[in-house]
């Protein structure tokens, strides 16, 4: 129970973030990826605020034994660049470049209950299906 | 049309996207990326209450906020039906496939500098660069 509160309190704060960042505007995200037009480098902002202090927290976790709420800090085990990491990232950019949203925003822009956001992240959840069903075949 | 250029909001929404990262992780020792929490949404009974909980909260903010705030911070998006679903498909498909996205990759891994996030947001942030400048090639007009 106490873990949902955490997790509750850690989404709020990054949904405010994504909000005042205006990153939930794929529109201003489109003008930073926008590099020969009317460049925006809004994005690059947000980017360094965000992880100033996301590598805050990466510097304390080292100095602590146990996360409060859990046995283990749980940082993932891979380390090769490997084919899926690259040709995901590829596949990824193409999509974030066509819309403008990527799955941070994409969520926190339900919230404007904009009905392209709803086919949006419709979409997105049945991508994440499909990699799964394609992954296991 | 955007405003311009907006670095200070754009900062102290960032501070507070990390803050959010750096909260779940003394936490609850996990990593905020947000097509991982989604795609293991119910992977395990344990961990489906944080990861819905996040979610709730990460939607809920933003629509509180334009509830209460009116539209101050606008969503300008396409209605054109095949690039939303093409965009939407790729995105899920490609985060999946690539273990992370601006989030689990960009903000997280760049701040621990994992050499594999670091490879993956050069990446996709190239790509996307990429595709916004070959769009109005490939339709004729851009929207």
């Amino acid at each position: 129970m106490i873990r949902a509160a955490a997790g509750l309190a850690s989404g709020a704060l990054f949904g405010g973030g994504i909000l005042v960042s205006g990153m939930i505007n794929p529109e201003r995200v489109l003008g930073f990826l926008d590099v020969t037009g009317r460049w925006d480098p809004t994005l690059a902002f947000v980017m360094a605020g965000a992880v100033l202090i996301s590598a805050l927290g990466y510097l304390l976790s080292k100095r602590m034994p146990q996360p409060f709420l859990d046995s283990r800090f749980h940082f993932p085990d891979r380390k090769s660049i490997d084919p899926p990491l690259v040709v995901g990232a590829v596949i990824f950019g193409i999509g974030w470049g066509l819309v403008g949203l990527c799955p941070g925003p994409a969520l926190a822009g339900l919230g404007s209950l904009n009905i392209s956001v709803f086919i949006f992240v419709g979409a997105m959840l049945a991508g994440m299906v499909g990699w799964r069903v394609f992954d296991r075949s | 049309m955007v405003e311009d250029f907006d670095p200070l909001n754009g900062f102290i929404g960032g501070l507070m996207i990390g803050g959010g990262a750096l909260l779940l992780l003394i936490c609850t020792g996990r990593i905020a990326g947000i097509s991982g929490i989604i795609g293991n949404l119910f992977a395990n009974a344990r961990d489906a209450g944080w990861r819905l909980a996040f979610m709730v909260g990460l939607v809920a903010t933003p629509f509180v906020w334009l509830s209460v705030a009116g539209d101050p911070y606008p969503v300008q998006i396409t209605d054109s039906l095949p690039l939303l679903v093409t965009g939407g498909l790729l995105v899920g498909f490609g985060t999946r496939m690539g273990s992370g996205c601006t989030s689990g990759h960009g903000v997280c891994g760049l701040g621990r500098a994992s050499p594999r996030s670091v490879t993956a947001v050069l990446i996709f942030i190239g790509v996307a660069m990429l595709t916004v400048y070959l769009m109005p090639l490939v339709t004729g007009a851009f929207q």
